[in-house]
């Protein structure tokens, strides 16, 4: 299968970057997920990438194959890619088996449908026609025709964001369960930070029509290398600080741990996560704090609260006896990031 | 993002320089002619009199268009009118008179009529569905929560009409009348029936008289000129009509105006207003049908003119797909500029009356091909010439609904643009390819004065065989001709109907 390797892709619509100098590596069979608010570009990034837009300048190589560079250019159709669009876009011409076997040619197509249909977890549905499908089968139907003709790379566009959020997981499950059983390279956009988290081994956070940071899941949420990473990955805690040279920073609340050492008298912003912050256990104390709200969603809840001027969020784990008005004693139980 | 040419913009380029040949031709033609030449004939004032009459006749039948059309498309969607939603289709059945036909009912039931006022009358009445049937679209697609919440915001109805709905409603409605006015500046055979001088008649009888071909080329130029003027303005206003299109189409229905004790006046309007434009060609055809029985059938005759014409149309409707394919392929899935400039082959073939592409083939084949001079292959591309538009819009609203992402995917699994195209976009829009070819071949069937210029010498048709015999007085002896053109041109009535139909 084939690694993916980016750089300095450049691209414009009538004057307006869509893609600027942006650089993306994405190792043999792993998933990446490239996580972007609307407008960022991840689209574009996807489609340059299919050889469906043709950037202005930069480098794509697919395994040892440089798809697009200076006079180079390499048509979708010989990139050996497969495309998973947004809502399916099955051939509404054709059953499900001619759909899955479109990329096929004259190989032992009947077997290797069935056993694609197998993989994706619809099996006996060959001779069924797309409108007959549920929109999560169609998916599933899609993804089948991607794969079919061995793809070294599978890229998803969204292609959940259609589906009921009950049925989004299963599906997200088994579809990345095939794919992981092919060994193809997956590229999955998407603007849904849970789900990058979720099935990507590497997130590739794109603002600004370029990556501000690639890693791991754990380490985008938990050392972003931006504050607007930090507030696009997840809720925040934002509490102005001073540096002071050591691993702490200096703020309204007393100096408070941070993860790295801050340089000295730089002004910023300590970054929280909320569920660094508890209400019971015995981590260094933050502050004493009235709630204003709370939110409970079932596996957690979400506080609201307020010390003085600083607006804190606290989440906790399963439903506490805590009610607006009351007063807390909020504890720190992770250093913050110190942005300056 | 730079535009890259691909092998179908070099193709549809091909096609787009192909159909304004004549046009072209037309140019270079009168451009021998000499400008001393050409300003004298410009500057006769015969050329400013038909300038007027051409004019005057086209705005006022866009006019009178207008006038009725939009409260007779707001009486048909908006009021509890007896007969609701059928009067729809209605609408559309004027379209399914020609206007030569139209124009010898009326003569052949009062022989004396000639002149402005009634060719402006029978241009109206079958021109009327150009404004009903657009501002009836708009009407009953249009969200009634805008007039619900102009009401709440203290308009009265009127006011909250004129406000909301009369702004969405003029573009279309001003897009029809210019349409109309289109259609009445490119007729040849309600005019030349009811003896009004306008450019085409008067092109056709110079063409004919030959000693002054100069003189029908300048003034063949100066109509295309005007009628391209009329096209763009359309153009224009249509788009801003495509503009303001509303929403999802899920809104709900307006509920229907009960009109009390005036529904009678207004269904008596109604009713006279088709009966004039429909009803009456249809019973003095009828009658003159049985007329015509008293003369010896000659039922030979009949279906050899029914064979030719589907033959000529026919062989028609082949090239106008040929060359329509690569353009409204391209128009559909490019919008840059080369894009939009081969496009334009499209409204310049709307433009083309059909007396100026027969005389420019007639001169081209004279001077240049002789061998094609009076052939159904010259014919045919006169029709593939003059229908273009409708073949290049059926073509691209076909290409426009198939999904880009299916191209797409078939692209990612291997598939060149071209086997894309014939194993994906082909199968997906083939119908209304067909359906497009199928109402070339019905408009082409009623095409009168390019057959009449470039038919072969004894080659007759429907539209051919009915012109001589009510040229001639002969009303009876035309009538089952006039009566299969009917029957036939009420196909695209039907069709843009049901399309109506389906969008309100």
């Amino acid at each position: 299968m084939s690694s993916i390797e980016i750089t300095g892709l450049t691209m414009r619509f009538a004057q307006t970057p869509v893609l600027k100098d942006l650089d993306l590596q994405v190792r043999t069979s792993t998933v990446t997920a490239i996580l972007g608010s609307s407008g960022s570009g991840k689209s574009t990034l996807l489609r340059c990438l299919a050889g469906l837009l043709r950037p202005e300048q930069g480098v794509i190589q697919i395994g040892s194959t440089v798809v697009f560079g200076k006079g180079i250019w390499v048509p979708p159709e010989r990139r050996g890619i497969g495309l998973v669009p947004q809502e399916g876009s099955l051939f509404p011409h054709l059953s499900v088996g001619d759909n899955v076997g479109y990329g096929l040619r004259g190989r032992n197509s009947g077997g290797r449908i069935a056993h694609l249909l197998d993989l994706v977890g619809l099996p006996g549905t060959s001779a069924m026609r797309p409108h007959e499908l549920s929109g999560g089968m169609q998916q599933r139907v899609a993804v089948a025709r991607a794969l079919a003709p061995s793809p070294h790379v599978v890229l998803l566009d969204e292609p959940f964001s259609a589906l009921d959020a009950a049925l989004r997981d299963d599906v997200r499950q088994d579809v990345f369960a095939a794919i992981r059983a092919t060994g193809a390279t997956a590229i999955l956009v998407t603007h849904d930070q849970e789900e990058a988290f979720a099935v990507a081994d590497q997130v590739a956070v794109m603002m600004d029509n370029t990556i501000a940071q690639q890693a791991p899941p754990a380490e985008v949420y938990l050392t972003p290398v931006s504050l607007d990473v930090a507030r696009f990955v997840g809720d925040t805690v934002l509490v102005p600080a001073h540096g002071t040279g050591a691993c702490r920073a200096k703020t309204a609340l007393g100096e408070l741990p941070a993860q790295d050492p801050t340089s000295s008298g730089a002004s910023g912003v300590l970054v929280f996560r909320p569920e660094d912050l508890q209400i019971t256990g015995d981590g260094p104390v933050l502050a004493h704090a009235a709630v204003s709200s709370v939110s409970y969603h079932g596996h957690d809840t979400l506080l609201a609260a307020r010390a003085g001027e600083q607006e804190l969020l606290i989440r906790v784990l399963g439903r506490q006896a805590v009610a607006a008005g009351d007063d807390v004693t909020v504890r720190v139980t992770r250093p913050g990031v110190f942005f300056g | 993002m730079r535009t890259r040419l691909t092998p179908l913009h070099l193709l549809a380029a091909c096609a787009a320089l192909v159909s304004v040949t004549p046009l072209l031709y037309l140019f270079v033609r009168t451009g021998s002619a000499g400008w001393a030449d050409i300003w004298q004939i410009l500057a006769r004032p015969r050329t400013l009199e038909l300038s007027v009459a051409s004019l005057g006749l086209a705005a006022a039948v866009a006019g009178t268009c207008i006038a009725l059309g939009v409260p007779l498309a707001w009486l048909l969607t908006r009021t509890a009118i007896p007969g609701g939603r059928l009067w729809l289709i209605v609408a559309a059945l004027p379209l399914a008179v020609p206007s030569y036909v139209a124009a010898y009912t009326w003569l052949a039931a009062f022989p004396w009529l000639q002149g402005f006022a009634p060719a402006w009358a029978v241009l109206s009445l079958v021109s009327l569905p150009y404004v009903v049937l657009p501002v009836a679209a708009v009407l009953s697609q249009v969200d009634p929560a805008f007039d619900e919440v102009a009401r709440t915001l203290g308009d009265g109805p009127l006011r909250s009409f004129r406000r909301t709905t009369a702004p969405l409603l003029w573009p279309a409605a001003a897009a029809g009348g210019l349409l109309s006015a289109l259609y009445t500046l490119s007729d040849f055979g309600a005019v030349s029936l009811l003896r009004f001088d306008t450019f085409t008649r008067v092109i056709y009888t110079s063409y004919r008289a030959a000693f002054d071909r100069t003189s029908a080329a300048v003034l063949s130029l100066v109509l295309v000129l005007l009628a391209l003027l009329f096209v763009v303005l359309e153009r224009a206003m249509r788009s801003r009509h495509q503009q303001w299109r509303v929403g999802s189409g899920a809104a709900r229905r307006a509920e229907r105006v009960p009109l009390g004790p005036w529904r009678w006046p207004a269904l008596l309007g109604v009713v006279g207003l088709f009966g004039l434009a429909v009803g009456f060609p249809m019973v003095v055809l009828v009658r003159l049908m049985v007329q015509s029985q008293r003369f010896e059938a000659d039922p030979g005759s009949w279906l050899a003119a029914t064979g030719n014409t589907v033959q000529a149309a026919g062989i028609g409707a082949v090239f106008a797909m040929l060359l329509a394919l690569p353009i409204g392929v391209l128009a559909a899935r490019h919008t840059d500029r080369v894009a939009k400039g081969v496009e334009s082959a499209a409204f310049v073939s709307h433009a083309l009356p059909g007396v100026v592409v027969g005389l420019s083939l007639v001169y081209l084949g004279l001077t240049v091909a002789p061998a094609l001079y009076q052939t159904l292959a010259m014919l045919g591309f006169a029709y593939a010439v003059l229908f273009l538009s409708n073949a290049i819009g059926s073509i691209r609203s076909a290409t426009a609904q198939v999904s880009r992402n299916v191209e797409e995917v078939a692209r990612t699994l291997g598939d060149r643009p071209t086997r894309t195209w014939w194993r994906v976009t082909a199968r997906l829009s083939a119908p209304g390819i067909i359906a497009g070819a199928l109402l070339v071949l019905v408009t082409a069937m009623k095409e009168l004065p390019a057959t009449l210029m470039l038919r072969p010498t004894g080659f007759e048709t429907l539209a051919t065989e009915m012109w001589t015999f009510t040229t001639i007085g002969s009303f009876s002896q035309a009538a089952p001709y006039a009566f299969v053109l009917v029957l036939l041109a009420a196909i695209p009535a039907f069709a843009l109907a049901r399309l109506t139909g389906r969008r309100s």
